[in-house]
């Protein structure tokens, strides 16, 4: 247990590292290591596209099976033999990409929790992708294509499910007939159909899914890829012959590295690792895991119905139903087994503004962890306590750069579940109550540990999203920053830039009505 | 806009990406078996046999006309007594048991062997019926492999029993 704890978190530590290095030329956006559940749809959907091209010009008998594939890549090499590449190198990207996201998913210990469902039905995909892959290179009925078929069947038959060996269906060249390619296409497209199918499951309880990569990500990988297609085309090995074990061959380690794993240990050894693989990844959301921090909770009476906290939940845990009070009108309400506690909506709520009166500030829904009251009286005794000429009120986020080591007697942190909680009339409150400027941090674009959270909070406060900050804010008072864990220094640095400008220019720049919620309350 | 430094930096990494798929998509090359070696392949899949006993005129008298068979047969199959030599050194000894919950499916064998390319003295023994001693299929023959050449060692009561192909 714990020395799963020290890998995934050294895991986590290397992939976040190597994903900020990314981010330097791709930006948050474009990084692929940030989007790769999408990349691997958008491999997904160029292997079905080729493959249908394909199919079209397949000839599924023995003799023919092997020519036809061979005539895209030789005489109609601008066209078919490209798209014959393109099929196989996005399939290999494809692989890559799905393993990435695995690994990524399970170092950020993204398996557990309201993510359980995500993650239990992300495993099976790997057997479906594999199967999909392994049967493709069957097709062209090539020495690697027997070396595959063979290879394959041995593996299967240590298993004791079949009465006699499958393997004997490649014994000798009279053992397979046109038959077989047919099975074989068939296998070959109902496959990847489930694969596909199986993928919508996965995606079925978030929100906003992550469908494609941003378009410049889109085009610089089939552009990589279509480079390659024309540099190295995909071609087929000499046609397979039953008689003769394949020479020395050329194969596809990201798709067929079963094999040669299997000559290199023994059949037995594979399926142990591939069974106890699999149920490793089905068991580990299962071990004792963190406690769950609360659920977010709707007040009724607070609640108008309007939606919003529905729109911006990344995990679809909101639902409007009909208002149990008031005939005619809606209330949100949360299913707890879908609630990711991130406070995300309590953000989002209209209702979730300091400028109100009541002692207690109630809002529409809310986190018990951290009540909209609480963060308006964190942020009020943080304004009371402020000191120097240029105070600063800085909103973090626990998951990204740590702003406690930010406070100062001119600097007063509040750190949040996520950015995302952050009502933006906050900011506004801040700064008429008496502080210089805000600064709100959150993880990089894209970098949430829940999802979306950093994205509505830019949104918001760049009024491009609902609740919007109000227009009469200055922008020169607020400072957006991408933090994460790694970027405590450039936070800092960040923060000192923005005190000296902000001092520099203070007479120039708007500063809003001072207002203080206990004396205008009396006026 | 992006930076040049920007699209410098993506430049290489899509390129990194291309060749990385590009590289491990054929290589490097994979050698299953040494360049002078033959494979055989021992596969068989045969229905054991099994002691029947011929029925006296008064049993098959005693029995409904329909089911009046001469022959009384057990279901269960005899386990399959099966060696391999090459040149005379026993290359392979195994029992096949019968498949099937009532032990009344076929027995399978398969098995890959690696022999050197060249000519070799190839002898298979087979007994399917164990209450009988000694091999009641025997093939014996001197072939000569190839490089990479597989030879099939199959049962086909059709083909004459044992046969190499
Ligand atoms: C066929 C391969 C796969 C595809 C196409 C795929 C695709 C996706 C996509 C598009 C997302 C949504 C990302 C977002 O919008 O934030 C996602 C999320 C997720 N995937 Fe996969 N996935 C695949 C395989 C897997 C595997 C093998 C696992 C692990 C067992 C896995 C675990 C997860 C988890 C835990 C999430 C939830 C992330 C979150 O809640 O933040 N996926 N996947
Ligand atoms: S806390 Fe997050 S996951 Fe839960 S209901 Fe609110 S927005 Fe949705
Ligand atoms: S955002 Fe607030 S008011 Fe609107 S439905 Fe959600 S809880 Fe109700």
């Amino acid at each position: 247990m714990n020395l799963h704890h020290t890998l995934r978190s050294n895991a986590q530590t290397l992939f976040q590292r190597i994903e900020e290095i990314f981010d330097v030329p791709f930006g948050g956006d474009n990084n692929p290591l940030r989007h790769l559940g999408a990349m691997a749809l958008y491999f997904l959907w160029i292997v079905v596209g080729t493959g249908l091209y394909l199919y079209t010009v397949l000839d599924t008998s023995i003799e023919g099976v092997h020519s036809s594939i061979g005539y895209l890549s030789v005489e109609q090499w601008y066209l078919g033999g490209i798209l014959r590449s393109l099929h196989r190198y996005s399939t290999d990207g494809f692989m890559l990409v799905m393993m990435l996201h695995l690994v990524r998913e399970w170092a950020n210990r993204h398996y557990a929790g309201f993510r359980l469902y995500s993650w239990m039905t992300g495993v099976p995909l790997i057997w479906l992708a594999y199967g999909a892959g392994i049967g493709g290179y069957w097709i062209v009925w090539d020495q690697l294509a027997q070396f595959s078929a063979t290879a394959t069947t041995e593996l299967l038959d240590w298993l004791p499910f079949f009465s006699t060996p499958t393997a004997r269906n490649f014994l000798a060249p009279d053992s397979i007939n046109d038959r077989f390619f047919t099975v074989l296409i068939f296998i070959h497209i109902g496959v990847p159909l489930l694969l596909i199918l199986a993928v919508w499951a996965h995606l079925n309880r978030i929100t906003k899914v992550d469908y494609l990569p941003s378009r410049r990500l889109m085009l610089g990988t089939i552009g990589a890829l279509l480079l390659l297609a024309l540099v190295k085309p995909a071609v087929s090995n000499a046609p397979a012959n039953l008689a003769l074990v394949p020479p020395e061959l050329r194969i596809d380690w990201f798709v067929l590295f079963i094999h040669p794993l299997t000559d290199f240990t023994s059949p037995g050894f594979i399926w142990l690792l591939l069974l106890a693989g699999t149920l490793l990844l089905f068991v580990l959301p299962l071990l004792p895991q963190p406690k769950a921090a609360p659920v977010a909770v709707v007040n009724a009476a607070n609640c108008n119905g309007c939606s919003r906290c529905h729109v911006d939940c990344p995990y679809a845990a909101i639902t409007i139903a009909p208002h149990p009070d008031r005939p005619g009108h809606n209330i949100a309400v949360v299913d707890a087994k879908l609630c990711a506690s991130c406070g995300i909506c309590a953000g989002s709520c209209p209702s979730s503004t300091p400028f109100r009166s009541q002692e207690n500030l109630l809002t529409g829904i809310d986190m018990p962890q951290l009540t909209v009251d609480m963060l308006r009286r964190q942020l009020e005794s943080a304004l009371s306590r402020l000191s120097g000429t240029t105070r600063i009120i800085v909103f973090g986020c626990d998951c990204g750069a740590d702003v406690k080591k930010l406070s100062a007697p001119d600097t007063a942190v509040i750190s949040l579940i996520c950015s995302g909680l952050l009502p933006p009339s906050f900011v506004e409150y801040a700064l008429r109550g008496g502080a210089d400027g805000v600064v709100v941090t959150g993880c990089r674009p894209g970098g949430c540990h829940f999802r979306l959270g950093e994205r509505w909070t830019a949104e918001r406060l760049t009024r491009q999203r609902a609740p919007q900050l109000r227009a009469r804010v200055p922008d020169e008072r607020l400072l957006l920053v991408s933090a994460s864990t790694h970027d405590d220094l450039s936070l800092a640095q960040a923060l000192l830039e923005f005190r000296a400008r902000i001092a520099t220019q203070a007479s120039s720049i708007d500063r809003l009505p001072p207002y203080s919620r206990r004396t205008s309350h009396h006026a | 806009m992006l930076k040049p430094a920007a699209i410098v930096g993506q430049v290489i990494l899509y390129g990194a990406f291309a060749t990385f798929i590009g590289y491990f998509a054929t290589s490097p090359k994979y050698h299953q078996i040494p360049d002078d070696v033959a494979l055989i392949k021992l596969s068989i899949a045969h229905l054991g046999d099994r002691e029947c006993r011929k029925r006296s005129a008064e049993e098959l008298d005693k029995l409904p006309r329909n089911m009046r068979a001469p022959l009384e047969c057990p279901r269960e199959r005899s386990d399959i007594k099966l060696e391999v030599d090459i040149d005379g050194q026993p290359a392979f000894r195994t029992v096949m048991h019968p498949t099937g919950l009532y032990k009344d499916g076929v027995s399978v064998v398969y098995k890959r062997f690696e022999a050197k390319a060249g000519t070799h003295q190839l002898s298979v023994r087979m007994n399917d019926n164990l209450v009988k001693p000694g091999f009641n299929f025997v093939k014996e023959a001197e072939v000569t492999l190839k490089p990479a050449q597989v030879l099939v060692i199959d049962f086909n009561p059709d083909k004459g029993g044992l046969f190499f192909q």
